[in-house]
This record gives structure tokens, C-alpha cells and sequence, in this order.
């Protein structure tokens, strides 16, 4: 099973490739011209990206580095773990719409202490894998095409957010306990 | 909203961090976020420009119209307002797919080339149009069949059952996501401003 999907993951990015490659000779087009046009798009919207990047993930290095975070977390503990939430999972649920990298170090941490068969690492698991980092999303996806007014999607996104948080605990004890 | 979230962040941050006396690592936590964010950048750029080259290939093929096309009947009830058989359901299918897939690097490009076919039909507007809050949502909540960074973590810390967690995964960005799309249904339909 592993083998299977780790074989699928492996191969469909270069098999696309020749694919689309061939396909387009096939349709006559000049490929090597068209696909550098279409690579020089590449750095101007890194460099459109960047600001925006600076400015979240300083925003979200400022409310962890302060301590404001563990702050939050003191206050939503409490009440998370009287329905039933593991306290453990608690500040992966906070961490994962703001930082990625982050959520993943919880994970790695989560990981190595229960190890990756415990209920809580497999829980940690679920839980990193079931959705995305909403803030690095919508920065990035809006910074590229110069939107300010993002309306209800950061609200839609969280809402989204803590719906696979709960979903995650649910399905877990449904199948791992 | 985005304004108000990040300058609650930084203000939060900062007061916190003079009560709790952390304003040393307060200094070196933001300008080492500065760093990140070039870092960062810089890891997208490459897989970026790669990917928008191959777009470009696709394009001219013919094959991100075919995938408009086969996309249609669910596009329909996800971005009713964008015309069918338009290559931004092309693009955002190229999307999807990369997610579905597991190819975090690779969503992200695709992703921001149907943003900027989207911001086309926007008329280059500041303000999100229907089509781009759905698009965002779905992508903030993740699609994912195969979560290839949690199965390549498992698998490096000896798990015995690594793909045990596929089906849970499954379950729970179902539940995201669907959540995701309704949400911002309901929100699109009762916002007082009708914007494109």
C-alpha cells in the first residue's frame, strides 16, 4: 500500500511532464520558447509575494515570540479539554492556520514523544494532513493579484479550520480507541 | 478584516511581550521573520516559474480547455458566475489536482496562476470577486488524498502503520472542506455589498 502510493506520489510530476511536453508537440507548439515565456511569470510574482510575506509572517513571529500565544492557549485549554479535546493536540489546533512550518515542528515533536503509532500521534497526524495553513494561503493567493479587501475568506477559512479540527478528533476516536 | 487581524497581532504581541519582559526575543523573532519570508519566496520561485512554464505548455496545447470542459458540471455549482468553458477552470483544475496529489509545492504555483486568470475576469479590482472567496476557501481548507509530508514524517520516525492515517485524513478534510464551501456560500449570499 505504502509502495503503491509512494510510487504514484514519485512518478506524477515527471510522467505530467513528458506527458504535456508531448502533447504539445504533437499540437505543433515551440516548446522550449513557450515554456521559458511562461517561466519568466515565475519571478515577478515572487516578487509581488514578498511583501505581503514579510508582513504576516512577522505579525505571526510577534504573537508567538511574545508569549501572546501560550496566553490564548491558557484561556481555550481549559475549556477544549472539558469536552474531551486531548490537552496535548491543543496548541497544534492553534498553530496550524497560522504557520506551517511550525504546525509541522509541533507534529515532529508530537511524534517523537508519543511516537507515531500512539493515539496522539496518529491524531497529530490527521490533524496536520486534514488541512492548510489558511493565513500563508491567503497572503500568498491575494498578495499575487493585489487584492486588499479579501472580504469573508480568512472567517470561511478558520471556520473550515476548526471544523477539521473537531472532524479530526472525532474520526480518530471513532477509529483508533 | 486583514488589516484588523494583523495589526491585532502585532499590538497583542508587543504588549504581552512587555509584560512578560521577552522584548529581546521579541527584536530577533521579527527580524528573523524577514529572513523567513525571503526564504521562503525564494523556495517558491523556482518551483513557481517551473510550473508556470509547464502551464504555458498546457495552455497551448489544448489540454487546460479539455479539463475546463471536464470540470464543468461541478464548476457550475462552485463559481456560478464564471463563464463555461473558460480557461480559469482549467487552471483551477490543474489546482485541485496537485492537491488531490499530495504536491504541496506544486498547488501553490497553479493556484496563483488561476488567481491571476481570476483577477482577470475581476477586472483588476481590489476587492476579492465571488469566484476568488470559494477558490480561497477550498484551497485554506486542503483537498488532500495523500498527505505526502505526514507519511514521509511517519515513515522517518519507524512507524508500523504510516498509511493508517489516510483514511482519517480523508474524513476530516472531507468535513473541512465541505464546511469550507458552505460557510462561504451562505456568506457570499448574505453579504449586503454585491460584488462581481
Amino acid at each position: 500500500m505504502v509502495n503503491i502510493i509512494n510510487l504514484i506520489s514519485q512518478s506524477a510530476i515527471p510522467a505530467l511532464i513528458v506527458f504535456i511536453i508531448l502533447l504539445a508537440l504533437y499540437k505543433d507548439v515551440d516548446v522550449y520558447d513557450v515554456f521559458t515565456t511562461g517561466a519568466m511569470e515565475g519571478v515577478s510574482i515572487g516578487i509581488k509575494i514578498l511583501p505581503c510575506l514579510i508582513a504576516m509572517l512577522m505579525a505571526i513571529s510577534v504573537f508567538r515570540s511574545s508569549g501572546a500565544l501560550d496566553l490564548l492557549l491558557g484561556l481555550v485549554a481549559a475549556p477544549l479539554q472539558k469536552i474531551g479535546v486531548p490537552k496535548e493536540i491543543i496548541p497544534l489546533g492553534l498553530i496550524r492556520p497560522l504557520s506551517g512550518t511550525g504546525s509541522l515542528g509541533l507534529v515532529a515533536d508530537i511524534i517523537n514523544r508519543f511516537g507515531p503509532d500512539s493515539f496522539i500521534g496518529k491524531l497529530a497526524s490527521t490533524m496536520q494532513g486534514s488541512t492548510e495553513t489558511t493565513f500563508y494561503v491567503a497572503t500568498v493567493y491575494f498578495g499575487a493579484v493585489k487584492i486588499k479587501n479579501t472580504r469573508h475568506t480568512i472567517l470561511a477559512g478558520l471556520i473550515a479550520d476548526i471544523v477539521g479540527f473537531f472532524a479530526a478528533i472525532f474520526i480518530c476516536q471513532l477509529v483508533f480507541n | 478584516m486583514l488589516n484588523f487581524i494583523w495589526a491585532t497581532m502585532v499590538i497583542t504581541g508587543f504588549v504581552v511581550a512587555v509584560i512578560n519582559g521577552r522584548m529581546t526575543e521579541l527584536s530577533t523573532a521579527i527580524l528573523e521573520s524577514g529572513e523567513e519570508s525571503v526564504m521562503t519566496v525564494l523556495k517558491l520561485i523556482g518551483p513557481m516559474s517551473l510550473w508556470l512554464g509547464i502551464m504555458k505548455l498546457a495552455e497551448e496545447a489544448g489540454l487546460v480547455n479539455i479539463l475546463a470542459r471536464l470540470f464543468k458540471p461541478l464548476a457550475k455549482f462552485l463559481f456560478p458566475k464564471i463563464p463555461a468553458d473558460h480557461p480559469v477552470l482549467g487552471a483551477i483544475m490543474m489546482n485541485f489536482s496537485a492537491n488531490l496529489l499530495g504536491l504541496g509545492n506544486s498547488a501553490t504555483p497553479l493556484g496563483i496562476k488561476a488567481m491571476h486568470q481570476l483577477q482577470e475576469l475581476n477586472q483588476n479590482s481590489r476587492t476579492a470577486s465571488d469566484a476568488m472567496c470559494t477558490f480561497l476557501v477550498i484551497n485554506t481548507s486542503s483537498l488532500t488524498l495523500i498527505p505526502t509530508t505526514i507519511l514521509a514524517l511517519r515513515v522517518s520516525a519507524n512507524s508500523n502503520e504510516v498509511t493508517a492515517i489516510i483514511g482519517t485524513t480523508l474524513f476530516a478534510t472531507c468535513c473541512s472542506t465541505i464546511a469550507g464551501i458552505l460557510v462561504n456560500k451562505v456568506l457570499l449570499k448574505f453579504e449586503l455589498n454585491n460584488y462581481g
